[in-house]
Parts: structure tokens; C-alpha cells; sequence
């Protein structure tokens, strides 16, 4: 054996913040996000030197919704790095946000030495004690043996099976210590094991379920997203001749200009997919999860369905629902299973129904009204856009606007927090994702309570060119607990509504483009200005303050037992 | 309904730690925990007793199954298993009882193993429900304190890892 066929097996030695570096540079890691601290200079002057785009957020919140949207738009595994104490503590809603939404992220954390751990030293927290629950797995590295070989693991355990955030937490004196990089060689974990393949006698029940059923859909959630099904949904759908809707985490895995798909259902849902759920013989679930925003009360939930259920994560199956034919397996390796197998069925009946409740009942909204409707922004920036911007939203109204009234057509165009519900999300998200994507649009649309808690990452997006839009649809309250106050409190607003800044001020203030709109017909022009700048931009289109999301199933009650059906009959 | 749950798992620190948190976090609660290490080094053994329906317990399982450090995990339920919890418990016993006390702990196949003037300290091992007739027939003489394991289990014809 020569010389250098020698090398490539043997393990060199390095400090751990150089060995951090050169595992992140293995992974292929473009781009990473992080604050720097005390505890991770040592690690920080190596990245001094790494081939790898640096971003520095405001504040560990928002680095860590970055890295989780720029995972979200890339399908690869995102990288952020805090140090001790409170750099540590403020990650936590970011990993709570990846984690319940299956994003993969590797969170890394400086630590207090090994020796002072556990003496209340100065910027130390238990943070793997605390990011427990809210990660996937989490570490400490107190052997400089460990350190290579545990970033390796994390980054197979974030973005393997069933995605989520991985935390590392490594002592400051494991950043100094000389560490060995052993050879590179597959990884061998006893308790992690993913099947992807579903087994094939459910597969084959499943495909016999779909061919003899009158009236199926397709209940399709982000698990179809991130396993890169879409083409398979779609060959599926159109082979079988199957209506699908989609929860909001799996919004642009169907295409939405199609006449088969139903839009997003659940609570506030299209009226025809919760309908269809209500009435079909046959739900085929594919990478959802059955969450109380969809099957609103579960005791009347799909009453005739049989139900299918494809799921990587085998703890999801019949946890909500009792589920007749469960497939643990891979969306995508599952649904390519199936098309074979699958036979076209006309279903005239199933679909002339369908195009009866989506012609009673579209979304919709008062088009006549003087004031600016939220929903019409968003229709606008749908039109001039194309359907084609990649859209990130904050938590509550606007977000439910933006799932209903624009038109996704691709996979990881829509990038939301589901699961968490974390407001301020959006902001940072847009960052994320336009790096990910320096050449698409991305956009924003945020309310305007939302943005109140992170918009201080407007100046990372001045200072790395990025040219995000904040499409801010300003109604003055937190616009979904107003609603439900409306609706549930007699109207009793008790501190749903802020004083706000001159958001356009302030945007021009952190050096942004800033705009105001007051008027609808400058929403247009408004649209067509934010898409034209090259600089971050943000649009405040004061809209109307007391405007509702509907329909709407109420808490508790059934998915048919829509409330705001009547407004519909306005239009 | 009660089960017994067998999970191995690696020895490593703070896996005990994912295992109770899981357990605090979706609400589950823990009848009775013991760990001990396997004849494999980097192994430990956990049973976990749980009371629950079926869909509870098998929502447990899975959820177990998850965790990294978690390798295997099986729900004795249906099967021909031995269970066995230890006891250590103090009774009150003045030397005039000690005739009567000690015939009890005989017929519970107990093992004195400390003794004074005022007390025996007695040793019982078997099923749960030896344990808690024990108890109950010591409670009239006044019991001073009670430490239990918690219940280990293995089923009948298992084989250990290492013959697998």
C-alpha cells in the first residue's frame, strides 16, 4: 500500500474548535448561522478562516429560524451555533419550532469547561437538561475522543427518517483539547434504525383499499414534503383519480391551480375539503399526523372513512384516530409502491359533488369593501408574482390568509411554523430562504404583531444584501386571539392590540426600503414597487383591523360544523 | 391495565434522563423503575411498570422505541413472565413479639437481616403481590419504613442478548 493510501486511513489529531470546522466543511455545510459568546472564541477564530458563509443574526432566535427555513427550502441539513447560558436559552423556540414541524437542524452549543459543569458558573445552563424535550437528540461531548464522531452522528440523526433538530452541547475546554478525527465510515447506531420501505402486504391492502373505494381522498401532510413525494402524490392522484387536500406543513406538494386539489383543510380549511373529508368512504394519509387543527372533534372526524395511514414514524400511527390499514414506511418509496397497482376509477358522482361544494363555497371575502382586505393583498402578490414566490408568514391570521389565498404549486414554497405556532417566525424565515435562494422572490407576508417580536433581523438582512419583502398586513390587534375574543368573549378585547411604530420608518431607519399604504387602489402599485426593489423591503398595508379568517370550525366541534359559510354566499 | 415493559438500552449517561422526561412530557406515568446493567457492559436493562390501556401503553412503546439511546423494547403483556420485586422492610418488634413476628416472616419466606430491641429489618423478594400481603400483615404491628426496587421482569425461555 502506498504511502497516502495509508493516510486515508489513519486518525489525526486537532483541536476540537478546528475538528468542529472540519466536520461541518465534511457534511458540505454552505451556509451556517450563530452568535458568538465567551465560551465559543475558540471556535469562532477557526471559523475565521472556514469556507463557509457566515450569518450573523440579532439575536439566537433568529439565527435559529434562519437555519430551520433555510433547511425547510433546501431539503439539507441547517447549522447553528450559540454559545453558553442565554446564547443557549435563546434557541430554545427555534428548536421547539424545528422540532415539531420535522425540520433538520443541528444545533451546536458552547458549554463552561468540564470542570466548572454543575458549579452555576458564569453563563452556564443544563442545556441539554433544558433542549431535551425539544430536539430530537441532544449531547454533551465531555471525552475529546467523542467530539468527531458525534457530530457525524447528529447530523445522520437530524436528517435521517423522521427529521428534527440535533443539539450538541461541547465544553469549551473540548474546543482547545487536541482531538482525533477517525476515518470516515458508515454509521452504526443500535437504538436508530429507520425502515423505509413499507412492508408489502400492507402496501397491497392499502392499493386494494384505494381501487375498490367510490369516494377516496388524499389527506396529505408535510411528511409528503420532506421525503420528496410531490411527483409521486401527483402520479398517484392523477392515476387513481383521487381528489387531494393538504394540511398547511404540506402546502405546493400538490399543485393548487389543479381541479382535483381541495386546498388546505381543517380549521380553517376550504368548506369543500372538509366536507369531502366528512363524506369519503376513503382517506388515504399520507406523512400527517391526525393534528387537532385538522380533525377538529375526532369522535365524528372521517365517520364513513376507512382510513389509510402512511408514516415514516411509527408512533404517529393510531395515536389520534384508529387507523384500519397502517404502513410504516417512506411517502415517497410507499406511494411509488403503490401507482402500479393503482387503477383509474371515472368517480363521476364523487367529483361532480365535489365541484358543487367548491362552486357553493369558495374562499372568499367582501371584494366591494372601501377598506384594504387582507385577502386582497395577498391575491395580489399571488398574481404578480405568478404563484411562484417562495412565502413565509409569522403565526395567526395572516398566516391562515396566506395558506388560503395564494396558489402554491411546488414543494417548499410555503415555509411556516405548523406545529409550534411561533410568531415571529417569519421575518428571520424570509433570510433563511433567500439564501438559500438569492435569485427567487421571497416574501414575507407578516401581521403585524408577528413582526413586532423579531424585526430587529431586518439589519442582518441589510447587512447581508438580502432582498427579502415584508408584506405587513397591519390590522393593529393580534389578529387571531382578537377573533376569537370576537367570537368566544363578547368581543371583549382584553390586550389584543398594540401600539405600533411607523413600521415604514422603521424599516428606513435599519436601512430597508420602507413604504406606507392606507389606500386600496395603491395596493397594486404598492405589489408591483416591494417586487421591484433590490434592497429589503417592507409595505405596511394598513388593512381592515376587524377582518375574520373563515370558515372556521370552532374548537370542539365537527369538521362539516363550519361557522363564516354564510359570508360566502355575499360574494 | 398493568404492564411490564423491557427496554435495553445503552449505558450511557443521561439516558435515564430521555426515558423520565419522555415520560413527564406526554403525560405517562410510571408505576415502578429499575435499571441495571446486562451481561453486556455497554447495555442496561430498564422495566418500567405502567399502568394504561392497550393504545396508552403501545403509544408508550413507540414513543420509547424513538429515542436514540433506546435499542429494544418489549411489553411483557400475554406472556409467561417471571416478575419479582425486593423489599426491605422495618416492623416494630419488641422481644415478646419476636416469636410471632418471626414465624409471619417464615411464612413468607422473608430473611432477617438486621434486628434490635425495638425492630426487625426483614429482606422479601417475590411477586407484587407477596410483597403487598407482606406489608399488610406487618401493618398491625406497625411498620417503620418500607424500600422497595420496583418490579424486574424476564420471560420464560428468554435469551439473553449475548445468545441471540
Amino acid at each position: 500500500m502506498t504511502k497516502n493510501g495509508n493516510n486515508a486511513n489513519e486518525t489525526i489529531y486537532k483541536p476540537g474548535s478546528q475538528v468542529i470546522v472540519d466536520m461541518l466543511i465534511e457534511q458540505g455545510i454552505e451556509v451556517m448561522f450563530g452568535y458568538l459568546g465567551g465560551v465559543v472564541l475558540p471556535l469562532f477564530d477557526k471559523i475565521y478562516d472556514a469556507p463557509i458563509k457566515f450569518i450573523i443574526p440579532r439575536h439566537e432566535q433568529g439565527g435559529c429560524h434562519m437555519a430551520d427555513a433555510y433547511a425547510r427550502a433546501t431539503g439539507k441539513t441547517g447549522v447553528v451555533i450559540a454559545t453558553s447560558g442565554p446564547g443557549a436559552t435563546n434557541l430554545t423556540t427555534g428548536l421547539a419550532t424545528a422540532m415539531m414541524d420535522s425540520v433538520p437542524l443541528v444545533a451546536i452549543t458552547g458549554q463552561v469547561r468540564t470542570s466548572l459543569i454543575g458549579n452555576d458558573a458564569f453563563q452556564e445552563a443544563d442545556t441539554t437538561g433544558i433542549t431535551r424535550p425539544i430536539t430530537k437528540h441532544n449531547v454533551i461531548v465531555k471525552d475529546p475522543n467523542d467530539l468527531a464522531q458525534t457530530i457525524r452522528e447528529a447530523f445522520y440523526i437530524a436528517s435521517t427518517g423522521r427529521p428534527g433538530p440535533v443539539l450538541i452541547d461541547i465544553p469549551v475546554d473540548m474546543q482547545i483539547a487536541e482531538c482525533p478525527i477517525p476515518p470516515k465510515r458508515e454509521i452504526e447506531l443500535p437504538g436508530f434504525r429507520v425502515r423505509h420501505k413499507g412492508h408489502a402486504r400492507q402496501i397491497a391492502a392499502a392499493t386494494k383499499a384505494v381501487n375498490e373505494s367510490k369516494r377516496p381522498v388524499l389527506y396529505v401532510g408535510g411528511g409528503c414534503i420532506i421525503s420528496g413525494a410531490s411527483e409521486a402524490l401527483r402520479a398517484a392522484a392523477q392515476k387513481a383519480n383521487i381528489p387531494v387536500t393538504t394540511t398547511l406543513m404540506a402546502l405546493g406538494a400538490y399543485d393548487q391551480n389543479r381541479p382535483e386539489s381541495l386546498d388546505m383543510l381543517g380549521m380553517h380549511g376550504s368548506a369543500y375539503a372538509n366536507f369531502v373529508m366528512q363524506e369519503a368512504d376513503l382517506l388515504i394519509s399520507v406523512g400527517a399526523r391526525f393534528d387537532d387543527r385538522v380533525t377538529g372533534k375526532l369522535d365524528t372526524f372521517a365517520p364513513h372513512a376507512k382510513i389509510v395511514h402512511i408514516d415514516l414514524d411509527a408512533s404517529n400511527i393510531g395515536k389520534n384516530v384508529h387507523v384500519d390499514i397502517p404502513v410504516v414506511g417512506d411517502a415517497r418509496e410507499v406511494l411509488e409502491e403503490m401507482i402500479e397497482s393503482l387503477e383509474y376509477k371515472p368517480r363521476k358522482e364523487w367529483f361532480e359533488q365535489i365541484a358543487a361544494w367548491k362552486a357553493k363555497h369558495p374562499f372568499t371575502y367582501d371584494r366591494n369593501a372601501d377598506v384594504i382586505k387582507p385577502q386582497y393583498v395577498i391575491e395580489e402578490i399571488c398574481r404578480q408574482t405568478a404563484g411562484d414566490a417562495i412565502i413565509c408568514t409569522g403565526v395567526g391570521q395572516h398566516q391562515m390568509w396566506s395558506a388560503q389565498f395564494y396558489k402554491y404549486s411546488k414543494p417548499r414554497q410555503f415555509i411556516t411554523s405548523g406545529g409550534l405556532g411561533t410568531m415571529g417566525f417569519g421575518l428571520p424565515a424570509a433570510i433563511g430562504a433567500q439564501l438559500a435562494y438569492p435569485d427567487k422572490i421571497v416574501v414575507d407576508i407578516d401581521g403585524d404583531s408577528s413582526f413586532n417580536m423579531t424585526l430587529t433581523e431586518l439589519s442582518t438582512a441589510v447587512m447581508y444584501d438580502l432582498p427579502i419583502k415584508v408584506a405587513l398586513l397591519n390590522n393593529g390587534f393580534m389578529g387571531m386571539v382578537r377573533q376569537w375574543q370576537e367570537l368566544f368573549y363578547g368581543k371583549r378585547y382584553s390586550q389584543s392590540s398594540l401600539k405600533n411604530p411607523d413600521f415604514a420608518k422603521v424599516a428606513e431607519a435599519l436601512g430597508c426600503v420602507g413604504i406606507t399604504v392606507d389606500k386600496k387602489d395603491q395596493v397594486a402599485g404598492a405589489v408591483e414597487q416591494m417586487l421591484a426593489q433590490t434592497r429589503p423591503c417592507v409595505v405596511d398595508f394598513r388593512v381592515d383591523p376587524e377582518e375574520n379568517v373563515w370558515p372556521m370550525v370552532p374548537a370542539g366541534k365537527s369538521l362539516h360544523e363550519m361557522d363564516g359559510l354564510d359570508i360566502f354566499e355575499m360574494a | 391495565m398493568k404492564h411490564i415493559l423491557s427496554a435495553l438500552v445503552l449505558n450511557k449517561p443521561g439516558v435515564l434522563a430521555h426515558v423520565a422526561g419522555m415520560f413527564a412530557a406526554r403525560a405517562f406515568n410510571i408505576d415502578s423503575l429499575a435499571v441495571g446493567r446486562t451481561d453486556d457492559p455497554t447495555l442496561s436493562r430498564m422495566t418500567i411498570v405502567i399502568l394504561g390501556d392497550d393504545k396508552v401503553v403501545e403509544q408508550v412503546r413507540k414513543q420509547l422505541v424513538k429515542i436514540v439511546e433506546v435499542v429494544k423494547v418489549q411489553d411483557f403483556v400475554g406472556q409467561d413472565v417471571v416478575a419479582r420485586d425486593l423489599m426491605l422492610l422495618s416492623v416494630a418488634c419488641t422481644p415478646e413479639k419476636r416469636p410471632e413476628i418471626l414465624a409471619l416472616i417464615e411464612m413468607f419466606n422473608g430473611k432477617v437481616v438486621d434486628i434490635g430491641p425495638k425492630f426487625v429489618m426483614v429482606e422479601v423478594a417475590g411477586p407484587e403481590s407477596k410483597i403487598e400481603a407482606f406489608i399488610e400483615s406487618c401493618r398491625p404491628y406497625g411498620i417503620k419504613s418500607i424500600v422497595r426496587t420496583g418490579t424486574v421482569a424476564m420471560a420464560r425461555q428468554a435469551r439473553t442478548k449475548s445468545e441471540e
